[in-house]
C-alpha cells in the first residue's frame, strides 16, 4: 500500500514536471510552478527557507521521501531501472554494497565550495534537479516541438487556431551535449545499479541522507521474523540492505517501500524507529573502498572550442548588406541573411536577474526560462564559467515588453519575479551604434527603424549632417534611457550583424 | 462483386438476392425518373461548361471577333515543392490554356515583367501548340526600371516578346500603366516620348508587326488625358482600365489619386475606343468579401459564384472588348467560364443592387490590395502582398477586434498573432520595413505601402502587449 501511494505520487510529479519542461507556453507554470520551487536546490538558491525547512522536517520524519517523490531525476532513474527489471532473470538484480562514503562527501565538499566560490556552472553539473531539466529541454523538448509543429500543421489545414508553430534549434552545443552525456551515463548506472547516482554522486541526496539516518519512521527488519534469506537485498535499488546481518543502510535508503512488498514473511515494516528496541539503525562505517572515486562520472570535460567562436564572430563585422537591386520584374523574395551574434564585451542577463553574479550565485542551470522564453531570446550560456547559465541575444527576436516569463518561472530566484511595468524601467545593457553598418550611412536610404520601435523612446533619429537638416538621419541613442531590450538590434534592416547592438550590463539598475 | 460479398457474408440465398436486387432497381429507376427535373438542367450553372456558347465582341478596327473572357496572364501557377519550387508550372498552364481555348477564350495578355518575367516564355509554349491564328496575344512595353528607358533596352525588351511569345507579330501591344511613378507624366515621357518608342511603336503598327496599339493606365490621371487628347496622332485601337463596381464610383475614396472607372469609360466611349478591363475582381478582392457582403450576393444569386457578380457587371458594358482575369487554378477558370458561356448582362435592377453591394463594402477598411505583386521583390525582403492579404483576410473574417473589451477580441488575437506567423515569415513581417519607400512608386492602387506596414505593425503589437486598440486603428495617410 506504502509503495503504491509512492508510485502514484511520484509518477504525478514526475509528469507534471516534465511537462513544465516542456511547455513552452507558460500556461502550466501558472498552476504548477510550485514544483520546481519546492525542489531543494533551487529552494536553498533562493534561500527560500520555508521550503528548505519543510524539506528537512519531511526527510526527518520519513526519511528521503523527497528523493523517490518529488525529485524527477530520482523518478526518471526509478523507471529505468523498472524497465531494466522487467527483463527476465533481472527482477531480483541488485545486492548490499557497502556506502562510498569518501566519494560522497568529497563530491559534496566540492559542491559546497564551488556554490560558495560562485562557480555555479559546476553545482549545476551534479544537482539533479537542473540535470534533469537540461535533459528534458535539449533532448525531450525538441521531440514535443516537432510534434506541436505537426498538429500545428494540421490545424492550418483545417483553418483553426488551437495551434502555433514554433522554431526548434539546438540553443547552446555545449549544453546539448552536457545534457546528452549526463542522459547516457544516467541511464547506464540505472539501468545496471538502480539509485547508484543517488546515493554516490548525488549531493542533494547526500545532505538528505545524512539527515534521513536519524528519521522517525524508517523501514525497519524485525529480527523474529527475518529468515535472512536476502531477497529484500537483492530487490533494493539502492543497494543499501544487509539482508544477512539485518541491517540497513538509511543514509542511502529512499523510502521506496520495495522491500516491505518483497518480503515474505512480514519481516520489514514502516514504523517509528523508537517503537521497539530491537533493532537499531546499522550505520555503516567510515572505512570506504577507494575503488569507488575510479566510477566517477567523466562527462564533465566541456567543448572549450565554442567560447571562440563568439569571439571570433565579432571580426567578421564585414559590409554584406542586402544591395538593393533595380527592380525589372513583378514579384519574388529577396534572400535574407541570418542575423549573427555581435561580440559583446558584457553579456546580456534578462531582467530580474539583478546582476551577473547575482544570476550566477543563484541559477542552478536548469533551463526552466529557456524553456518558456517566446522570443528566442534566452539561451544557455555556452562560458564554462557560466556554463548552462541563462544569456538573451537578439538575433531570433527581441526581450518584448509584455513579457515576463522567465521570471515567473525560475524556482531558484537567480531570475527574479518582476511586472512588465518594472520591467520598462530595468535597464539591462545599453545600445551600441555601429556606423559602417548602418543603412542611411551605407546606402544613403532613409530607415530609422530602430527609433520607430525602440519602447523606451531612447533613440532619436538626428540628421547625419549637423548643417544641414534635410541630410540622411541616423539614430542617436540616450543610453540613459535605453533599457537593453534589443528591440533595435532585432529589427535592423542590416544584415549578418545590426548596425545597432546591446552591451550588457554587469549590474542592472532601474531608471 | 455485390452478390459475392453477399453471399460470402452467407445467410442470403441465391433466390432472395436476385429478388431483392429486382426491387432495389425498381425503386431506383423510380428515384431517378423523380430527380431528373431538378438536378439535369441547371448544370449550366454548375455542371458541364457548354462549348461554342462564349459571348464575343468585335473590334471596330481589325473586326477581331475577342471573347468576353480574357486570360491574363499574370498569375500563372508555380511548381509547390521540390527542387524547381518557385518556378512557373508549365505542364498545368498548357492545361489551362488548352481548356480555355477549347471553350472559346482567345485573348491572352501578358507582359515582360510578369511572373519574375517568366511569363511571356511560359504563355509563349502553351500557345504554341495552337495554330496562331486561333487566338489574340497581348502584351506590354513594360520598361520600369530606368536602366530600360533607354531607345535600346526597349526595342530589346521589344523584340525579345516576339522571341519569348514565338510569334511574327503581336495583335494587341501596349504601353504598360502610363501614368504610374512618383511624377506621372515625367515618367511617361522618359519611357515612351524621349526614347521615340511611341513613334516607332506606331511604325510597327504600320509594318503589320503590332495589329491594335494601346496603353494601360494606372494613377495619375493627367497622363490618361493627355494620352487621350492625343488620339488623332497616335489613333489608340484600344485602352486597357480598372473597372469593376467598386472603382466604378469608389475609386476615388479608396484613393484621393485613382480616378473612378464611370470617368475612365466615359472617355474611352466618346472617342469609341473600345475598352479592355483589367482587374474586374481586384486581385480576388471582390470574390473573397467579408462575409455580410458575401451572403448578401448569395442570397440574390445562390447558384452563382460571388466572383460572377463582378465579371458580369465588367462584361455588361457594350464598349468593352474583353474582360481580363489572371485564373490560377482551373476552377477559376471554369467558374469565369460559366460566368460568360453566354454573358447574362445585368438589368439595370441589378446594376442598382451592385452599387448599394458596393457602398456596403467600403464600409470595411480593407487595405485595396490585389496581390499584383508589382511592388515585389521588397530589396529589405518584406513580404508585402502577405501581409496585407493577411490583413484584409482578418477584416473580412471579422478578426480585427476594435477594442479589448470586444466580445470576440480574445479569439480575434489569436487568429489576427498566429494567421500572421502562418502567412508570412517573422522575418518579413511589418516590423522589418525601414520605410525606404522603393515600392510605392511601383503600386498600381498607389497605396502608401509603408505607411499602411506601419499601420499594421503597430496594430501587432498593440496585440501582442495587450493595449488598447484604439489609436492603432486609426487609418494612415495614403
Amino acid at each position: 500500500m506504502l509503495r503504491k501511494i509512492r508510485i502514484t505520487l511520484a509518477a504525478v510529479s514526475f509528469v507534471l514536471i516534465t511537462l513544465l519542461f516542456l511547455d513552452f507556453t507558460g500556461t502550466l507554470h501558472v498552476w504548477f510552478g510550485w514544483l520546481a520551487k519546492i525542489q531543494f536546490l533551487p529552494a536553498v538558491l533562493a534561500l527560500n527557507a520555508g521550503v528548505v525547512a519543510a524539506l528537512v522536517l519531511a526527510t526527518l520524519l520519513f526519511g528521503r521521501i523527497y528523493c523517490s517523490v518529488v525529485c524527477p531525476l530520482g523518478v526518471f532513474q526509478d523507471i529505468v531501472s523498472w524497465t531494466s527489471g522487467r527483463r527476465k532473470k533481472h527482477r531480483f538484480r541488485f545486492s548490499y554494497s557497502p556506502a562510498k562514503n569518501w566519494l560522497r562527501y568529497t563530491v559534496l565538499a566540492l559542491f559546497i565550495v564551488a556554490l560558495t566560490a560562485g562557480i555555479g556552472s559546476f553545482a549545476a553539473l551534479l544537482a539533479p534537479y537542473s540535470s534533469y531539466g537540461r535533459i528534458v529541454q535539449n533532448l525531450f523538448a525538441p521531440l514535443w516541438q516537432w510534434g506541436n509543429n505537426f498538429l500545428a500543421w494540421l490545424s492550418e489545414r483545417i483553418g483553426s487556431y488551437a495551434f502555433y508553430r514554433i522554431d526548434v534549434w539546438i540553443k547552446s552545443l555545449p549544453v546539448f551535449i552536457v545534457a546528452a552525456l549526463t542522459f547516457v551515463v544516467l541511464v547506464f548506472l540505472a539501468w545496471k545499479n538502480g539509485r547508484t547516482y543517488c546515493n554516490t554522486i548525488c549531493p542533494v541526496g547526500t545532505i538528505l541522507g545524512t539527515l534521513s539516518r536519524f528519521a522517525l519512521f524508517q523501514p525497519v527488519i524485525d529480527k523474529q521474523k527475518c529468515n535472512a534469506c536476502g531477497l529484500c537485498s537483492r530487490k533494493c535499488k539502492a543497494a543499501c540492505i544487509d539482508g544477512k546481518n539485518h541491517r540497513i543502510d538509511y543514509s542511502r535508503c529512499v523510502s521506496c517501500m520495495d522491500c516491505i512488498e518483497t518480503c515474505a514473511h512480514g519481516a520489514i515494516r514502516y514504523r517509528s524507529r523508537f517503537a521497539t528496541q530491537a533493532s537499531a539503525p546499522g550505520k555503516t562505517s567510515g572505512n570506504v573502498p577507494e575503488s569507488g572515486a575510479a566510477e566517477s562520472r567523466q562527462d564533465r570535460n566541456v567543448d572549450t572550442t565554442r567560447r571562440g567562436f563568439l569571439a571570433g564572430a565579432g571580426l567578421l563585422l564585414g559590409t554584406a548588406f542586402l544591395k538593393a537591386q533595380e527592380k525589372t520584374v513583378d514579384g519574388g523574395l529577396a534572400t535574407i541573411l541570418d542575423k549573427e551574434i555581435p561580440d559583446r564585451k558584457t553579456p546580456i542577463v534578462p531582467p530580474g536577474a539583478k546582476s551577473l553574479d547575482h544570476l550566477s550565485q543563484h541559477c542552478t542551470g536548469c533551463q526552466l526560462c529557456v524553456t518558456v522564453c517566446p522570443n528566442g531570446v534566452l539561451r544557455p550560456s555556452s562560458e564554462p564559467g557560466t556554463l548552462m547559465q541563462p544569456r538573451s541575444s537578439y538575433e531570433r527576436g527581441h526581450c518584448r515588453p509584455e513579457c515576463v516569463k522567465c521570471a515567473e518561472v525560475c524556482p531558484a530566484g537567480a531570475i527574479m519575479k518582476i511586472t512588465p511595468a518594472e520591467k520598462s524601467s530595468i535597464q539591462i545593457g545599453h545600445a551600441v551604434w555601429v556606423k559602417q553598418n548602418c543603412l542611411p550611412v551605407s546606402e544613403g536610404v532613409r530607415c530609422g527603424n530602430c527609433a520607430r520601435h525602440c519602447p523606451a523612446g531612447a533613440i532619436t533619429m538626428v540628421p547625419s549632417d549637423p548643417d544641414d537638416k534635410f541630410s540622411v538621419r541616423i539614430p542617436a541613442i540616450n543610453e540613459e534611457r535605453c533599457i537593453g531590450c534589443g528591440a533595435c538590434e532585432h529589427l535592423c534592416p542590416s544584415r549578418p550583424f545590426s548596425a545597432i547592438y546591446v552591451e550588457g550590463h554587469e549590474v542592472h539598475k532601474t531608471i | 462483386m455485390k452478390a459475392q460479398d453477399k453471399e460470402k457474408k452467407g445467410g442470403m440465398d441465391r433466390r432472395e438476392f436476385l429478388g431483392r436486387l429486382g426491387a432495389g432497381v425498381a425503386v431506383s429507376t423510380l428515384a431517378l425518373s423523380g430527380c431528373a427535373p431538378k438536378t439535369g438542367k441547371d448544370s449550366a450553372l454548375q455542371g458541364e461548361i457548354p462549348l461554342g456558347k462564349m459571348t464575343l465582341r468585335t473590334n471596330p478596327n481589325t473586326g477581331d471577333k475577342v471573347s468576353i473572357l480574357g486570360y491574363g496572364c499574370m498569375r500563372w501557377p508555380t511548381i509547390e515543392t521540390g527542387e524547381n519550387a518557385g518556378e512557373l508550372d508549365q505542364e498545368k498552364i498548357n492545361r489551362l490554356v488548352d481548356y480555355a481555348i477549347e471553350h472559346g477564350v482567345n485573348y491572352f495578355d501578358t507582359s515582360p515583367a510578369y511572373c519574375k518575367g517568366q511569363s511571356e516564355r511560359a504563355t509563349g509554349i502553351a500557345l504554341s501548340r495552337h495554330p496562331r491564328d486561333k487566338y489574340f496575344i497581348a502584351t506590354k512595353l513594360s520598361n520600369f526600371a530606368p536602366s530600360t528607358w533607354s531607345r535600346e533596352a526597349s526595342t530589346e525588351m521589344y523584340r525579345n516578346s516576339f522571341k519569348y511569345l514565338q510569334t511574327d507579330h503581336i495583335d494587341y501591344m501596349l504601353l504598360h500603366a502610363i501614368g504610374m511613378g512618383d511624377d506621372g507624366m515625367e515618367e511617361f515621357e522618359k519611357r515612351y516620348i524621349d526614347n521615340g518608342m511611341l513613334d516607332f511603336l506606331v511604325k510597327e503598327r504600320q509594318a503589320g508587326r503590332i495589329r491594335n496599339l494601346g496603353f494601360s493606365y494606372h494613377g495619375d490621371i493627367k497622363v490618361f488625358n493627355r494620352a487621350l487628347a492625343e488620339h488623332d496622332k497616335y489613333k489608340w485601337d484600344f485602352v486597357q482600365i480598372q473597372l469593376n463596381y467598386l472603382d466604378w464610383r469608389h475609386a476615388k475614396e479608396i484613393n484621393p489619386r485613382n480616378t473612378d472607372a464611370e470617368y475612365l469609360y466615359d472617355e474611352l466611349q466618346k472617342r469609341g475606343i473600345p475598352a479592355v478591363i483589367m482587374e474586374p475582381l481586384l486581385g480576388g478582392r471582390l470574390s473573397k468579401v467579408h462575409d455580410h457582403v458575401a451572403a448578401r450576393l448569395k442570397q440574390r444569386e445562390p447558384e452563382r459564384s460571388v466572383a460572377s457578380w463582378a465579371f458580369r457587371f465588367a462584361g455588361t458594358f457594350p464598349g468593352v472588348l474583353t474582360v481580363l482575369s489572371g485564373m490560377t487554378y482551373m476552377e477559376h477558370l471554369q467558374d469565369n467560364l460559366r460566368s460568360f458561356t453566354p454573358l447574362q448582362p445585368l438589368t439595370d435592377e441589378e446594376m442598382r443592387f451592385l452599387f448599394d453591394t458596393a457602398d456596403l463594402m467600403m464600409q470595411y477598411p480593407t487595405v485595396p490590395c490585389n496581390d499584383c505583386k508589382y511592388c515585389m521583390p521588397c530589396p529589405y525582403g518584406i513580404d508585402i502582398p502577405g501581409i496585407l492579404l493577411h490583413y484584409n483576410k482578418c477584416v473580412n473574417e471579422g478578426n480585427l477586434p476594435e477594442s479589448k473589451q470586444a466580445e470576440n477580441y480574445r479569439k480575434a488575437r489569436r487568429a489576427f498573432l498566429i494567421g500572421y506567423d502562418r502567412s508570412v515569415p517573422r522575418l518579413r513581417q511589418a516590423d522589418h520595413c525601414i520605410g525606404c519607400r522603393r515600392c510605392v512608386h511601383h503600386c498600381p492602387q498607389n497605396i502608401n505601402i509603408p505607411g499602411e506596414l506601419r499601420r499594421i505593425d503597430r496594430f501587432a503589437e498593440y496585440l501582442k502587449q495587450g493595449l488598447d486598440l484604439a489609436p492603432a486603428l486609426k487609418k494612415c495617410g495614403r
